[in-house]
């Protein structure tokens, strides 16, 4: 114990002699921590922040898009061909059990215009059981019910983004009369900022419509009936898979689709983007985890180096240490504790560095972080490992010297 | 009564490059505790490759040393008798530059295990003991050369050591400082009973001891008993 003491104190003194060389020593070590601390903090962060998004878009949403995004051979894409009906969403409705709302949705890129002002958007017709199917409440007004469903009635909701463009800063929009592709509109109510999708998306970048308003007086379509999205949801989060079966199995009956052909829509659920953009997170992390690793090993080197410069320099030390009877265990333990001291105070200054580069970017960058514990931690322990594995070699040169070699030594 | 150390003809080789260098050729001496005793002889002459064989930093190609009852072995066998029962003196004094001169005498102590409280206290009252009190925390460069080697004496010291090996001590210092380190010797002799070992090429301090071995290429040529000069004898009474 007393040994080991005095051992550190020792290290602590020879690093402090040298300042500005140890400083430089542990740049590399300094760099890697703090960059392992930061990757994995944005990292977290992101994924955090698309967990968040998954539960606000509600994780118990299906999504059935015509046309099939997996084919072998020319498909024409998602919701190009309009293979989804009303119908077929009334018989989901009817027939699968697992489902406890749905709405279905129209969708078209049109022009609004409100007094002089205009803005190019997202319209969508939708089934008054949309803001429950999608958990997105209205901020202010109200929806539209099945009266002016049934009516046709042209009513609209606006997004934020939308209000936003069209409206002066303080103006009341609600009762405001808008023009949809010419058709007159009135605002009844305003839905709540619900912010991107975890792909980049802005969801309030929108007019949102009776579906018979859309499909009769807006969208002029040549089909009626057919159907861009439609939206189902569960009780819970778990009766996904069950509905998704449910709804599979139903829509191959009414398509008429032997088994083993492709689909002619697509079911998706929010964990599954939730899941894609997770990994892709995943490999960003990763790749700049190995970039931050690669300079922790950099930093290593760095401290090898100077520690066989350090041995060379104090061979006489190391001598006269011999001769008043250190044993080579003794040597060996101060060089290493020397060099893990290095990575050590590295180590630590990098987690402080690290978070406050995290810091930094969520205030700079407004990027979502989340700190991680273990990942500071554990670099700050790797940092250690590392401080010991590039010591060792200089800390055995040093206690494998000839005591009449190194008290000769000039 | 048994010798403190005994070396039975011990040969010591090096190769530099093809050239076989004999060191020591065939030496064997006896020396007994509490004896204080010079080894003289030219430079390459092998008395420093003897005394460092005597002070266990080195082992024989050939034949056998003994201390006491020890026979030599490993590496850290070696470092452990070094740290029990040896002290070194060097001519250059081979201190710490940047450590004070209380905590180079405690030096060996760390290795020996001795606890904190008591390697301060001992070290203080050694360099009282080699008249430095006062003196604890400078540092060596804060030190004159006789003053230095004070403070290497006290640290050859520090662990009650039953041999003081001294490699020229007084090679570095002047006439005034090299008789007082010989003065310091004579009472650590008389007042410890501890056995030194000087090697040195300078006649006049080969004086103050009395015991003279000479060495010429790698052997022991004459090994002679010695009247202490008046001047030393004078010394060794004050």
């Amino acid at each position: 114990m007393n040994i080991l003491w005095m051992t550190v104190v020792t290290a602590l003194r020879a690093l402090r002699r040298n300042l500005l060389r140890s400083t430089l020593t542990m740049l590399g070590v300094i760099i890697g921590v703090a960059a392992v601390v930061t990757m994995v903090s944005v990292g977290r962060g992101a994924d955090a922040a698309v967990q968040q998004q998954i539960q606000s878009l509600g994780n118990n949403l299906l999504m059935i898009i015509p046309g099939a995004t997996t084919a072998n051979g020319v498909r024409s894409g998602w919701g190009a061909a309009s293979t989804l009906t009303v119908a077929d969403a009334s018989a989901i409705t009817r027939d699968c059990p697992a489902l406890a709302e749905l709405t279905w949705m129209k969708r078209q890129l049109v022009q609004v215009v409100y007094g002089n002002q205009n803005w190019s958007t997202s319209a969508q017709g939708v089934t008054p059981a949309y803001p429950q199917v999608r958990t997105w409440p209205v901020a202010a007004g109200r929806f539209f019910d099945e009266k002016d469903e049934a009516g046709a009635t042209p009513v609209a909701l606006l997004g934020q983004t939308v209000v936003d463009h069209l409206f002066e800063p303080g103006e009341d929009p609600i009762g405001a009369t808008i023009r949809v592709k010419n058709v007159p509109f009135e605002v009844i109510g305003i839905l709540a900022r619900k912010g991107q999708t975890g792909w980049g998306q802005d969801q309030d970048d929108v007019v949102v419509m009776p579906f018979s308003t859309a499909e009769r007086r807006v969208l002029g379509t040549q089909i009626l009936g057919t159907v861009d999205m439609i939206f189902a949801s569960t009780a819970t989060a778990d009766a996904i898979p069950e509905a998704e079966q449910q709804i599979r199995a139903l829509l191959h009956e009414r398509h008429r689709i032997p088994a083993g052909q492709d689909d002619d829509f697509t079911a998706r659920d929010l964990n599954e983007i939730a899941d894609a953009s997770k990994s892709a997170s995943e490999v960003m992390t990763n790749l700049l985890l190995s970039v931050a690793s690669v300079s922790l090993l950099v930093g290593g080197i760095g401290i090898m180096n100077i520690m066989l410069v350090s041995v060379t320099e104090r061979t006489r030390e190391i001598g006269v240490r011999l001769a008043v009877g250190a044993r080579t265990r003794h040597i060996l333990f101060q060089f290493l504790v020397e060099a893990t001291a290095l990575s050590l105070v590295g180590g630590a200054a990098g987690v402080v560095l690290g978070i406050g580069a995290t810091r930094l970017i969520a205030r700079l960058a407004e990027w979502p972080t989340l700190l991680s514990m273990p990942a500071a931690v554990g670099a700050f322990l790797v940092a250690g490992a590392i401080g010991i594995f590039f010591g060792f070699y200089p800390a055995r040169r040093a206690a494998r010297l000839d005591p009449i070699a190194a008290l000769r030594y000039e | 009564m048994r010798p403190l150390i005994q070396l039975r003809d011990v040969w010591k080789l090096y190769h530099l490059g093809d050239v076989e260098v004999r060191a020591l050729r065939g030496v064997s001496l006896d020396i007994r505790a509490g004896e204080f005793l010079a080894i003289v002889g030219a430079s390459g002459s092998g008395k420093s490759t003897c005394m460092n064989l005597i002070g266990c930093l080195d082992q024989p190609t050939r034949g056998t040393y003994r201390l006491a009852d020890a026979s030599t072995l490993s590496v850290d066998e070696r470092a452990a008798i070094r740290s029990r029962r040896i002290g070194f003196v060097f001519q250059n004094f081979n201190l710490l530059g940047r450590s004070t001169a209380l905590e180079n005498v405690a030096l060996p102590m760390i290795y020996a295990n001795v606890p904190f409280a008591e390697q301060r206290r001992r070290a203080t009252e050694l360099l009282a003991e080699v008249g430095l009190r006062g003196r604890e925390h400078h540092l060596p460069s804060q030190l004159s050369g006789g003053q230095q080697q004070r403070v290497a004496i006290a640290r050859a010291l520090a662990n009650r050591p039953s041999v003081l090996l001294a490699d020229e001590p007084t090679g570095n210092l002047d006439t005034q400082s090299s008789a007082e380190i010989m003065d310091l010797f004579l009472r650590l002799r008389r007042e410890q009973r501890i056995t030194i070992v000087l090697v040195t090429h300078e006649a006049d301090i080969a004086e103050y001891t009395e015991r003279i071995i000479t060495f010429r290429d790698g052997r022991i040529v004459s090994d002679v008993p010695h009247a202490p000069s008046r001047l030393a004898r004078e010394a060794a009474q004050a």
